[in-house]
């Protein structure tokens, strides 16, 4: 992506100091923030930040446009919420006729809860992955999409997702045993801890050996396939891990909230996000957080004027895409010559 | 009435009646899909806006609709007018592409032409978003819940086939949607004008020296691609309600069939949308539960077995 070259061709690596200070600010503001910011809207803007995150791991950083991330978000917070609240398990299979086959569980902890919508997710952005990445670009996008939709149809007509009612009231439960969630401030530490680990190993998988092949598929799929390395490996790589990193934030969120609903899962969210990367800025470090926390408030802020939110959003997205495409963190950075 | 494999035969071709008609709008918004693309390498994402939006211009023509007209007073407030044009069907099938088509020609002048020079996914996500602001406007007028749009007098009733009832109406559409995608192939394929817009599309620099107004050429062929889907959106009123959604869901099957057949061939567009229309006809009746995703999962499976498309050209 044009823009997102020119942001990063423009600052040496050597300035990199400058995402240690702004991991800093994150780390302070995430600390002081509580005391005078509902609790509970902070912790919907860091499980959509970490979405976004995940997200920019793909249009980033390998180029690729996915735009079927819903997926990942809300199957990881269905099966994280039904794990919570029910445990048992059915799954249809065939043995010369459909029958269920059930595993006994009784309702697990959060923290399972959230490992198994996190599988969820891996298992999901497999599959998907290994269609998707057989075709580039915009039907790449299209592809994304078009699976996304089926497995929407899906959560409607599977029984456990309990259709337009979703997964209502799903215990927070105890954290390992020990930390009482249905207590703000036990559900508020751990969801920022999640954050911030997620976002560090990010942060690592971009900046070690394999990430820097991805921006070489990014900028130069051709020349990368020529240095011999098996791109579409690559590829479906970093979409696991993205779909990984949606499905745990996906889990928290359901977890959180209480809540797993046909919302999570419907194409709007997919817009959602990448409108959340786009606004913070595509192939920053910190974009999608900002983006998140802009959306979030924005939508927050804008809640009276109901259904008008989707014509904000579309305004957005046609002002992002015509004049401001590096973002508001990815103009920062431009401006301050440093990278974010 | 006779039985096939177990299924009246009503129930069976009543079911593949309404597949050809899905068919037929899949056939009509992908043929638009590839023309835009292959002129502006955008993909159209607001392409079910604009056949929604054919639809209720067809409704606004016949019913009436209140027109906003700004009031010179400050603050400034919107005064809404009755307009009734009182125009029927065959009106509305000349008039709302033409209409909708324009608009498509003012969005190209004033947004679209300013990211040809950019990564093809910000055309993507520019048309998602005016998507969003055309579906969300509708939508606060109107509501969720669909509305009505009469069946022409003149097409009402049907035949019986014997096998089957056949109303006039869907008889028409197919039959005129089938037309108009004949037509179109015919004028890219086989006249001048199509000629150099092929070649425009291969190599517009190239076409540009030989004196061609290829800029505007561009233009009118997003207006085409526009017009389109509004003509199918006037063809789908009587059938489906007139409705804000009808064009998002349907957009995104579009898309899979776009996949599907590749972008390349407009022949192919054409073919697999009416075959896959077919094929959801028939898993209805067959296997209900999957009519829903059966296309999603033949994009899956051709995916898997020719990455390129049925059509494609790779890529």
């Amino acid at each position: 992506m044009a823009a997102v070259d020119a942001a990063r061709a423009s600052v040496s690596p050597a300035r990199a100091w400058s995402e240690g200070v702004a991991f800093a600010a994150v780390v302070l503001a995430l600390v002081i923030l509580p005391t005078f910011v509902y609790p509970v809207f902070l912790m919907k803007a860091l499980c959509f930040a970490l979405f976004a995150c995940a997200f920019n791991l793909l249009i980033g950083y390998v180029g690729l446009l996915s735009f079927g991330h819903a997926l990942y978000f809300g199957w990881a917070a269905y099966v994280a919420a039904h794990l919570a609240k029910v445990g048992k398990i059915s799954i249809p299979i065939w043995l010369g006729g459909w029958q269920w086959l059930t595993i006994p569980l009784p309702p697990l902890s959060p923290e399972l809860a959230i490992i198994g919508g996190t599988l969820t997710a891996a298992v999901l952005g497999l599959i998907v992955g290994s269609i998707a990445i057989r075709r580039q670009g915009i039907y790449f996008a299209m592809i994304t999409l078009a699976l996304a939709q089926m497995m929407f149809f899906f959560a409607v007509q599977a029984p456990f997702t309990h259709g337009e009612d979703g997964i209502q009231a799903v215990p927070r439960g105890k954290l390992l045993g020990i930390v009482d969630l249905s207590n703000q401030t036990g559900m508020y530490v751990t969801v920022a801890v999640i954050f911030l680990g997620c976002f560090l190993l990010i942060y690592r998988i971009i900046n070690s050996p394999f990430g820097e092949v991805l921006k070489a598929i990014r900028e130069n799929e051709a020349r990368a396939i020529s240095l011999g390395y098996r791109t579409e490996r690559y590829k479906l790589a970093a979409f696991v891990l993205s779909a990984t990193f949606a499905g745990v934030a996906g889990s928290t969120k359901a977890i959180v909230f209480q809540l797993a609903s046909l919302t999570d899962v419907d194409w709007p969210m997919s817009g959602e996000v990448i409108l959340m990367t786009l606004v913070g800025g595509l192939g920053t470090v910190f974009g999608p957080v900002a983006g998140a926390f802009f959306m979030v408030t924005l939508e927050n802020e804008l809640t009276v004027i109901g259904q008008w939110v989707f014509v904000v959003q579309g305004l957005i997205f046609v002002v992002c895409v015509l004049l401001f495409r590096r973002g508001l963190v990815g103009e920062l950075a431009h401006r301050l010559r440093v990278r974010l | 009435m006779f039985e096939v494999f177990g299924v009246s035969s009503q129930a069976l071709f009543g079911q593949l009646l309404i597949g050809l008609i899905n068919g037929s709008f899949y056939a009509l918004l992908s043929l638009g899909l590839a023309v835009i693309f292959g002129m502006l390498n955008i993909v159209n994402f607001a392409h079910g806006a604009q056949y929604m939006l054919g639809a209720f211009c067809a409704f606004f023509l016949l019913n009436g609709v209140d027109l906003p007209v700004p009031a010179l007073a400050w603050p400034p407030t919107v005064t809404f007018v009755r307009f009734t044009p009182g125009l029927n069907y065959w009106w509305a099938l000349v008039l709302a592409p033409i209409i909708v088509g324009a608009s498509g020609i003012v969005l190209e002048r004033l947004l679209l032409r300013w990211i040809y020079r950019l990564d093809h996914l910000y055309g993507l996500l520019l048309t998602f978003g005016l998507a969003l602001i055309i579906e969300g406007v509708f939508r606060n007028y109107f509501g969720s819940s669909g509305m009505p749009y009469a069946v022409p007098p003149s097409l009402q009733g049907g035949q019986n086939l014997g096998f089957m009832f056949l109303p006039n109406y869907r008889a028409w559409v197919i039959a005129f949607s089938l037309i108009v995608c004949l037509a179109t192939w015919f004028v890219i394929e086989r006249t001048k004008l199509g000629a150099y817009l092929r070649a425009a599309t291969e190599n517009p620099t190239m076409v540009r020296a030989f004196g061609i107004n290829v800029p505007r050429m561009i233009t009118l062929t997003y207006g085409f691609g526009v017009a389109l889907a509004a003509l199918a959106g006037v063809m789908a009123a009587p059938i489906y309600n007139v409705s804000p959604q009808m064009g998002a869901n349907l957009i995104i099957v579009v898309f899979a069939v776009v996949v599907i057949g590749g972008m390349g061939s407009i022949l192919g567009a054409i073919v697999t949308g009416f075959g896959l229309g077919l094929i959801e006809g028939l898993t209805k009746v067959f296997f209900p539960e999957a009519s829903n995703t059966v296309i999603f999962v033949i994009m899956a499976i051709v995916l898997l077995l020719r990455p390129a498309g049925l059509f494609g050209r790779g890529a």
